[in-house]
């Protein structure tokens, strides 16, 4: 793989204030940094409204990084809410290598005509549907770092289940059906996430 | 012994306050640095330190309680950004010249005009004539570091310092930080002992009197040769972190300056893209280096004209206007500073990174490209110059840089 | 630098001024002679005085000592001659009078 920056994996999220793309790009900063690697988690911030656009970074690298710029050519992009293809050029700078993973029920080539011309890899993962099945509520987030994490395969996938338990048993310690409901989620989106061509 | 962890840049800073339990926080929230107070108040609220927290109803009260609270001889602390620093403007002075060694964390925001929340310096540079110390970082790592080295900065001299970070940039990127453990922190701080302060009853003090004209100017000289004598102080605390840490700090870093032709110098988080544009164009057989200034105030003029002096030509970076029509206020002082040198390189000044303006890779190839120039031609052209904004000479799209139009 | 109110005057140098400005003795006004100010000067008429204490309350400058529950002479060193004194005595037992310098 030909990263640009000491071997960098870079990832832009797309998501909308409220929907948890911040909190998603935050935790897998903090699963990597688990594993061992160097991490940059930062949202670019503006003023805080839900439902507008928001976008958020990975570098994740096996030595110190120094840049403190967003990322203009990421490996990878993960889209947590499927309308802002409409209103977000979501595949601007991919690189050739990378790939694009939707929040979307329909096929990877379904999608291609929303993304001005992108001619990379198209991934996708019905994170809503996963989401109300396992949690009950739509919380389109950690299907979504499920399904990067298996694409990028930017951490080993067992040992991302394994700190991500411990991550969930963590923040929601006591509620077991809240730990249960988010692994069923992160490990069903790793399983069903579509990678297209 | 250190811990290794993951925090952003606020949490680094509420980190290192828990570790120093200082005796007073007077604070008020402002975008980006409510979370420190935030965090922190957390701590009390866990009873893992016991400060005195004072909510206040503005900064000009938040800098109010930490002045009282270190005239009666506690240790206080405070935060804020932008438009709260500028609400402390009138106490920033009172506490400096009261020789108050009060530390507070910056998290540089632009000032209003238009309303903006993202990051620049033009905050804490237009406070850089208080007679506070100020202390810049780079990273997470060095706002931590930093926030350690502060206090025994200030408390040994009696002034008051600046700990600055870039707001949103670190103090919200979540990134590798190393901890000290508590009782290092503790041993390296140790305590706040002053020689006289008010609630010390067997000897009272009265502070911050009238200053006639007859006495206000000798009051002025002393304080600024306690700026004067704070550099070997900074130095000396420098090393002494070093020796704990293995962490090497000083007025400035040279990055890949010995061989150098050209250079950048930067403030702030914004190096260490520099930094990287450096790996890349060196990896070209390109000779650049960078200059990243830590301590502002202090302004450490010789060591740093002798740093530039190694090359032909640099490019002083400003994340702050001044509209001095003569550049920013870095480039000022460090174009000054070389004039007393016989042979002195090209400077040039770039405007950069205001309200939030991303700067990049490219970005830097671009000054470091026009700085050739200079080094080729021997014309350093317009001085006082722009990067990353659109103008309308460059392009259908307006911008001066490709990245945008990609 | 701690230097003694005592010896703060208009010809210390910047190196002898104390840090901060700070003064570090209680009733430094006591040395500031301020008597020299004075054009009327307060004459205290012992025989008409009852030892009602208004003036003492009303003194802004502190300048009438009292001992043992009973109202001295003023202390000239420090009144700046205001005449509130006189004004208030309800029994004309002070009379401002211009001073010979």
């Amino acid at each position: 793989m030909s990263n640009k920056i000491n071997g960098a994996v870079e990832i832009r999220w797309h998501g909308r204030g409220g929907q948890g793309a911040k909190t998603a790009c935050l935790m897998l900063a903090d699963i990597a940094f688990t594993a061992g690697k160097y991490v940059q988690g930062f949202p670019e911030y503006g003023p805080e409204r839900q439902g507008a656009p928001i976008t958020a970074y990975n570098r994740i690298t096996d030595k110190p990084c120094k840049v403190h710029s967003n990322i203009y050519t990421p490996n990878y992009v993960v889209v947590v809410d499927e309308t802002l293809l409409k209103s977000v050029d979501v595949a601007k700078g991919i690189k050739k290598d990378g790939a694009l993973i939707v929040n979307s029920k329909r096929s990877p080539e379904a999608l291609r005509p929303l993304l001005n011309g992108y001619k990379g890899r198209i991934c996708t993962v019905d994170a809503e549907s996963i989401s109300i099945e396992c949690l009950g509520k739509n919380f389109p987030n950690m299907p979504m770092l499920g399904a990067i994490v298996k694409v990028s395969k930017v951490i080993d996938a067992n040992e991302f289940v394994n700190n991500m338990r411990e991550s969930f048993e963590h923040k929601f310690a006591g509620k077991e059906s809240v730990i249960e409901g988010n692994m069923k989620a992160v490990v069903k989106a790793m399983e069903e996430v579509e990678a297209g061509e | 012994m250190s811990r290794r962890d993951r925090m952003s840049g606020n949490e680094a800073v509420a980190e290192a306050m828990r570790q120093i339990n200082p005796d007073v926080m007077g604070a008020f929230p402002i975008t980006p640095s409510t979370e420190i107070p935030q965090y922190f108040s957390k701590f009390i609220a866990d009873g893992k330190v016991d400060t005195e927290f004072v909510a206040v109803e503005s900064e000009h009260s938040a800098m109010s309680v930490c002045i009282g609270a270190s005239a009666a001889g506690a240790r206080a602390v405070t935060a804020t950004s932008s438009a709260g620093l500028a609400y402390m403007w009138e106490l920033l002075y009172v506490a400096a010249s009261s020789r108050l060694p009060i530390t507070m964390a910056v998290v540089n925001r632009a000032l209003t005009g238009p309303i903006n929340i993202n990051n620049d310096h033009s905050d804490t540079m237009g406070a850089r004539d208080s007679g506070w110390i100020q202390i810049y970082a780079e990273s997470n790592q060095e706002v931590y570091d930093n926030f350690i080295q502060a206090m025994p900065i200030s408390e040994e001299m009696r002034l008051p310092i600046m700990v600055c970070q870039d707001g949103f940039i670190t103090s919200h990127g979540v990134s590798n930080i190393e901890l000290l453990e508590d009782e290092e922190v503790k041993n390296f701080v140790g305590e706040f002992r002053p020689e006289n302060y008010l609630l010390k009853h067997e000897n009272p003090l009265a502070v911050g009197p009238y200053g006639t004209s007859p006495y206000y100017m000798e009051v002025k000289r002393d304080q600024a040769q306690a700026m004067k004598d704070s550099m070997p102080v900074i130095m000396d605390v420098a090393e002494r972190f070093e020796a704990l840490t293995g962490r090497k700090y000083g007025f400035f870093e040279e990055y890949m300056m010995d061989d150098a032709e050209v250079a950048i110098v930067i403030i702030g988080s914004s190096a260490g893209t520099g930094k990287e544009a450096v790996d890349r164009l060196r990896m070209e057989g390109k000779k650049v280096g960078l200059i990243k200034l830590r301590v502002f105030r202090p302004f450490p003029r010789q060591p740093l004209a002798e740093a530039m002096c190694k090359v032909k030509a640099v490019a002083i970076m400003d994340k702050a206007e001044c509209f001095s029509n003569s550049g920013g206020p870095l480039f000022s002082e460090a174009r000054n500073s070389l004039y007393d040198l016989p042979n002195r390189p090209y400077a040039i000044n770039y405007i950069y990174g205001l309200g939030g303006r991303d700067i990049t890779v490219e970005d830097f190839y671009e000054i470091y490209n026009d700085l050739f120039i200079i080094y080729d031609t021997n014309k350093p052209g317009d001085i006082y110059r722009y990067v990353g904004v659109r103008d309308s000479r460059y392009g259908e799209h307006g911008f001066d840089h490709k990245k945008y139009d990609e | 630098m701690i230097t003694k109110a005592k010896d703060i005057n208009e010809k210390i140098t910047w190196q002898e001024i104390t840090t901060g400005a700070e003064i570090y003795e209680p009733a430094t006004s006591l040395l500031v002679e301020t008597g020299d100010w004075r054009v009327m000067t307060p004459v205290f008429k012992e025989d008409d005085c009852k030892q009602c204490m208004l003036c003492v309350l009303y003194c802004p400058d502190s300048s009438i000592p009292v001992k043992n529950h009973k109202r001295r002479d003023f202390d000239l060193v420090h009144c700046k001659g205001c005449g509130i004194c006189a004004k208030v005595c309800p029994f004309k037992a002070i009379e401002m009078v211009k001073e010979d310098k």
